[in-house]
């Protein structure tokens, strides 16, 4: 139960997302112009992180890893197919994605009109792949670790586009010099911001 | 009375000539040289900037990255402008992943066999480039809607505008970083005989997006027509 915590709690803050690894920058600076926009987004990235994490890991459990297809037979065992691992990991990503749509076009349309082109381009958010190669590279214990791990991640990158859109939405009142407006200033904070993030990084888990 | 001429048909090259547009002509010259300023991907289109900040601590990754997606993008682009009246709207997204991830595995693949050092320093960033938004972005944006031969300067051009943004940034944080270049010292000795310290602040992920804020900083005060309003 404890490992559960630390990694939790490890994936928000101290392997954050954005602030440590840079994934998923571009829906970032793009969709974090209103908090509320950033919230539906925010979301969407948790649900999406937090279901294609463990789905990866099965498929990488039992169909890419080098002798993960020992359970067919002993002829199976030697087979290597971790080089179609992207292929993979992408397609049950975009798929992912598309259900998340349809969901959130049934039951909430005005946050899919907000959100408009950025829902598809989820599956080309680079936090939701670098979840899952993370998550390959990581060598998890079973699909519950995993899954902590998606969901974590997913809670650090929401967190990060909150506090970037609420920063942002005050700044416009401040006397920003005109080259650095918008992207510069956005930019600039994002990288004090990871600053502060560091400070994470002693604690011992 | 002469006939009237007919217009002599040229054999048409890749089916570039169709229009009878030079090969490089004005507008074609612009696709390339557009994505390294005005429309530079990185600073005004906020395309891929995920590995942009994630590898540029040194020059020799940032330029092999560089090189990874000069690739990817350009194949891409042919492929999917070849493709542009087949595919369906609904499943494009689909389709283009599919495309970028068979060309990324290529690329991934041929790293491993021919440089494997700098293969595991890019680790994860490689297989990255499948979400790279800077390869999405123009597929839906130019190559579902163009020809072969100008997709292809159009994927040639982006790629190296961003290509451009990770050797200056990857640049300037290795030299000021750790005083090399390439892994070779630049900073004479002498220099930090005299008390010249590295700063290792630049080695360290947060400098990489301060160092392109500047950088747009630079940029749009020579530019004054990309600033932004808010």
């Amino acid at each position: 139960m404890e490992a559960y915590i630390n990694l939790f709690v490890k994936s928000i803050f101290i392997e954050n997302m954005i602030f440590a690894y840079f994934l998923g920058m571009c829906s970032y600076l793009a969709v974090s112009k209103t908090v509320k926009t950033a919230v539906g987004l925010g979301f969407a990235v948790i649900f999406v992180l937090a279901i294609t994490v463990p789905i990866n890991f099965l498929l990488d459990t039992y169909l890419l890893k080098p002798g993960a297809l020992a359970w067919l037979g002993a002829d199976y065992a030697s087979i290597d197919l971790s080089f179609l691992s992207f292929i993979m990991f992408i397609a049950v990503i975009a798929s992912m994605v598309q259900l998340v749509e349809m969901i959130v076009e049934k039951f909430a349309p005005a946050l899919y009109g907000a959100l408009g082109i950025f829902l598809p381009l989820i599956a080309v958010n680079c936090a939701i792949l670098g979840g899952s190669l993370f998550m390959q590279q990581k060598d998890f214990g079973g699909v519950l670790e995993s899954g902590v791990y998606g969901l974590g991640s997913g809670i650090g990158w929401f967190l990060a586009i909150i506090a970037i859109a609420a920063i942002r939405e005050k700044i416009t009142y401040s006397n920003v010099p005109a080259p650095l407006k918008g992207l510069g200033i956005t930019f600039i904070i994002t990288g004090l911001m990871a600053i502060g993030f560091m400070s994470f990084m002693g604690i011992k888990l | 009375m002469k006939q009237k001429n007919t217009p002599v048909q040229k054999p048409s090259l890749f089916f570039v000539n169709k229009d009878k547009e030079a090969l490089f002509s004005k507008k074609n010259r612009a696709l390339l040289s557009d994505p390294m300023d005005d429309n530079n991907p990185i600073t005004v289109q906020v395309l891929g900037i995920c590995s942009a900040l994630a590898i540029t601590v040194q020059l020799k990754p940032a330029i092999v990255m560089s090189i990874s997606v000069l690739v990817v993008m350009a194949a891409s682009n042919v492929i999917i402008s070849l493709l542009r009246n087949l595919i369906p709207n609904r499943i494009r997204i689909i389709v283009q992943l599919v495309v970028v991830a068979a060309m990324v595995v290529l690329v991934d693949q041929v790293l491993k066999a021919f440089a494997y050092d700098v293969y595991k320093e890019l680790s994860i960033f490689i297989g990255l480039i499948i979400t790279n938004c800077i390869v999405m972005g123009r597929l839906e944006a130019f190559a579902l809607a163009n020809t072969p031969w100008k997709s292809f300067l159009d994927g040639i051009g982006n790629a190296a505008g961003y290509g451009f943004i990770l050797i200056v940034v990857a640049f300037f944080r290795e030299l000021l970083g750790s005083g090399k270049l390439f892994g070779y010292q630049v900073v004479p000795d002498a220099l930090y005989a005299m008390g010249y310290e590295n700063n290792g602040l630049m080695l360290l992920s947060p400098m990489a997006l301060i160092t392109v804020g500047l950088f747009i900083w630079v940029q749009r005060s020579r530019n004054r027509k990309l600033i932004e309003k808010n």
